[in-house]
């Protein structure tokens, strides 16, 4: 990123007719009010930003340039000298991220609280008359005629969301959850008008638009869940979104969007970068990491002509690459269909309210009919067969599937949100709770992706400090992190994929592969770096991957849940062997490539085990999206994190075994309110078969179960997380 | 008996003035950023109102 100044962004900038400029970045790190006030001061003062307008609840920066104006790679310089690191936003996906349903959703809910409050007005004087009280029929006719002046636009505007949804799926020739809804919301409004205009006392206006405006705080609470994890994981996404530097003719280099880059274009990538497409090495000489694409944790030695995957890290020095692919044809593209063949799968699986779903709406509308024809040719006569038949749909009120699942999702979405745990989707939740099996990745998710040195020799590494201090590679710095401050060594040399030159002490020295001290590499699988001054005996220096402090624990948490573990990893059997010992797992396979990967999560889901992946890698993502449920650290590629359910940000493994514990809570929640509403359905449903029911009892006790589902959902918030 | 003709119309414009409220609310985005709204106020040289 330290290149930016030299590079043209202009591809993120999008411009209006008028040709004024628009930027959307998001800034890390910015959490405080103070932060605010310094990045848009910042920004405002650069030359030809006329607005900065920084959003402190999502992190992001909108930036609004003057004609012709925009320089991205200065607004992201002024962040980075405030100490803000900043990505760019895709003008694209900026734009898909604008909320119009939300706002929509929100009106709904707006007016359907109006509709609610104020048909209740007018509602509650007639319900005294019900018990006898002094009310006129003229006042009673009056009140019902007002509170349908209230309701009736108010149902059908905010029910608009459920009577679109179930014309499409009676189109469809099935019957979701909306279906009943806007029978029960229409029939109501259609019996009630008919029983006013005959001066009858049983008009439910208000119950039609309380039914309305409970059901759109279920639906406005499901989109606010989807949309959190949505916008969260796309600005994970952001964060990593690799901008291509493409080279011109001149060899300036322009940023643009990694889906833009042309078969034959030429690229640099700066060390610590990723390589955005499959590409031929042109110049430069380099260690490549390629642990997200094959799992291996030792670094690779690359030389032009060498082909390089997307997705790899460059450790060392600057490279110049021509494209052999785009972006969607990438070696990412073959992992990409598997994830689509396992998404596809899991589509396929059935959430519990939509299980519940099929088995009230068929019972609830036969009831109904049932009523309606029953009580005529019993002799109640039409019109008091309808009433009681739209009783039936009222008061059996699809409240516990509508809003009390959601409810519960939220709140269980929500305690894990600030646990670090960012979960996808409900159906997520619902199958994270039904796992029995746990299979983890080894690099990046038990370890740390870090190299540690192993070597324990103290002046061996004081020797080669001063030589690792002068560079970045990951090795070098594992040495210098293990010796400590000191001094750094004279007119250093850093030779990309070879090692370091210096001198230490007046003395010659290299730190690096085996070949750049001219000795032969160990016959080990273990990472090496070789040491040794000119003339003198060079010393070996070995590394290892290291677990996770918290590994152990996490495993252990797991375990204690009831749950198998296994490790699958693609890196040798000697590490992987060394780690499982570590951690406390059994049960390991080592060398797999991604293809293996999905199939053994395939086999074991043939014997019938619900699993749940955690992986990290380009080389997990079609593992992740095959299993029952997936997990993915924040650390993880674009690929892992858009086919896990579940993503930690947090760091810390022992996440999995919270997440699961929560998912379980979310589901036997759910489940004591379907048995609930079944319990009330039961004493409801008879009721106003029989003709029990008024219009206050209709009321009272659609809104009383909603709330006692909605409580019952409530108390996950409340639960502590001991373990 | 007639005050309710004239209270129930009057209770009604003042509900809608409350939704009218409410729908200004939304369409001028101030549930856009809570958390940044209630900080601005407290800086000078900020605008102190919602976004676009």
């Amino acid at each position: 990123m330290s290149d930016l100044s030299l590079s043209d962004l202009g591809a993120f900038v999008s411009r209006d007719d008028s040709g004024s400029g628009r930027l959307e970045l998001l800034v890390q790190g910015a959490r405080c009010a103070g932060c605010m006030a310094r990045i848009e001061k910042g920004v405002a003062a650069l030359p030809g930003v006329t607005g900065s307008r920084f959003n402190l609840t999502t992190g992001k920066l909108s930036v609004t340039f003057a004609r012709g104006a925009g320089e991205p790679a200065l607004v992201m310089r002024s962040l980075e000298d405030l100490g803000y690191r900043a990505s760019l936003f895709d003008p694209a996906a900026a734009r898909a991220q604008e909320d119009r349903e939300g706002k929509d959703l929100a009106l709904a809910l707006g007016v359907a609280a109006f509709g609610a409050g104020n048909a209740m007005m007018f509602t509650v004087p007639t319900w005294a008359g019900l018990f006898g009280q002094e009310l006129s029929p003229a006042t009673r006719e009056l009140m019902y005629w007002l509170s349908a002046l209230v309701a009736t636009p108010c149902a059908l505007f905010a029910g608009m969301t459920f009577f679109r949804s179930a014309w499409a799926s009676l189109r469809r020739r099935q019957a979701n959850m909306d279906v009943p809804i806007s029978i029960g919301v229409l029939l109501t409004l259609a019996v009630s008008f008919s029983e006013t205009l005959q001066h009858g006392a049983h008009a439910y206006f208000d119950a039609a638009v309380t039914l309305v405006f409970l059901l759109l705080i279920g639906r406005y609470l499901d989109h606010k869940l989807r949309l959190r994890a949505r916008s969260a994981a796309r600005d994970l996404l952001a964060l990593q979104a690799p901008i291509a530097m493409r080279l011109d003719d001149a060899g300036r280099e322009h940023g643009v969007p990694v889906g833009d880059v042309l078969v034959g274009d030429r690229l640099a990538v700066a060390p610590g970068d990723r390589i955005p497409v499959d590409a031929l090495l042109e110049t430069g000489v380099s260690d490549i990491d390629n642990a997200m694409i094959t799992g291996e944790s030792a670094p690779v030695a690359v030389a032009p002509g060498d082909l390089i995957h997307a997705g790899a890290l460059n450790l060392g020095g600057r490279l110049i690459l021509r494209a052999t692919a785009r972006s969607e044809d990438s070696t990412v593209a073959a992992i990409a269909r598997l994830m689509e063949a396992g998404a596809q799968a899991r589509g396929a699986y059935v959430r519990l309210a939509d299980k519940a779903a099929t088995l009230y709406v068929p019972i609830v509308h036969v009831l109904a009919v049932v009523t309606f024809l029953g009580g005529w040719w019993l002799g109640l006569g039409p019109r008091e067969a309808l009433l009681r038949a739209a009783a039936v749909l009222i008061v059996t009120c699809p409240c516990a599937l509508g809003l009390a699942v959601p409810a519960v999702q939220v709140t269980a979405t929500g305690r894990l949100f600030r646990k670090g745990v960012l979960v996808k989707s409900g159906a997520a939740l619902e199958r994270l709770s039904e796992v029995d099996h746990v299979v983890f990745d080894k690099t990046g998710v038990l370890t740390t992706g870090q190299p540690r040195l192993v070597t324990e020799i103290p002046a061996l590494i004081a020797m080669a400090a001063p030589l690792a201090r002068a560079s970045r590679h990951p090795l070098a710095r594992a040495v210098a992190d293990r010796a400590g401050a000191g001094p750094v060594a004279d007119s250093v040399v850093e030779v990309p994929g070879m090692g370091v030159e210096g001198v230490i002490d007046g003395r010659r020295a290299r730190l690096g592969r085996a070949g750049f001290l001219g000795v032969e590499a160990a016959a080990s699988s273990q990472t090496e770096l070789w040491f040794g001054f000119d003339g003198d005996s060079r010393f070996r220096l070995t590394f290892e991957d290291s677990p996770r402090p918290e590994a152990q624990e996490a495993v252990a948490a797991l375990r204690k849940l009831g749950l198998s573990v296994e490790i699958l990893s693609g890196d040798l059997p000697g590490p992987v062997s060394d780690l499982a010992q570590a951690v406390g797992i059994d049960r390991w396979r080592a060398g797999l490539t991604p293809i293996e990967k999905a199939s053994a999560i395939a086999a074991l889901k043939a014997e019938g085990r619900k699993v749940l992946m955690i992986g990290d890698g380009l080389n997990d993502a079609a593992a992740l999206s095959s299993a029952h449920a997936s997990m993915a650290p924040g650390t993880a590629v674009d690929a892992s994190q858009n086919a896990a359910d579940l993503v930690f940000t947090g760091n810390d493994l022992t996440a999995a075994a919270l997440s699961i514990r929560v998912a379980r809570a979310a589901k036997s929640r759910a489940l004591e309110n379907f048995a609930f509403s079944a319990l009330y359905n039961a004493v409801a449903a008879p009721a106003a078969i029989l003709g029990l029911v008024n219009p206050l009892l209709a009321a009272v006790a659609m809104s009383g179960s909603s709330l006692i589902v909605t409580l019952n959902a409530l108390r996950m918030a409340l639960e502590g997380d001991n373990r | 008996m007639n005050i309710v003709l004239l209270l129930a119309p009057f209770s009604l414009a003042l509900a809608l003035t409350g939704l009218g409220a409410f729908w200004w609310t939304l369409k001028s985005g101030q549930y856009e950023d809570p958390k940044g709204d209630a900080a601005r106020i407290l800086y000078d040289h900020l605008e102190d109102g919602p976004g676009d």
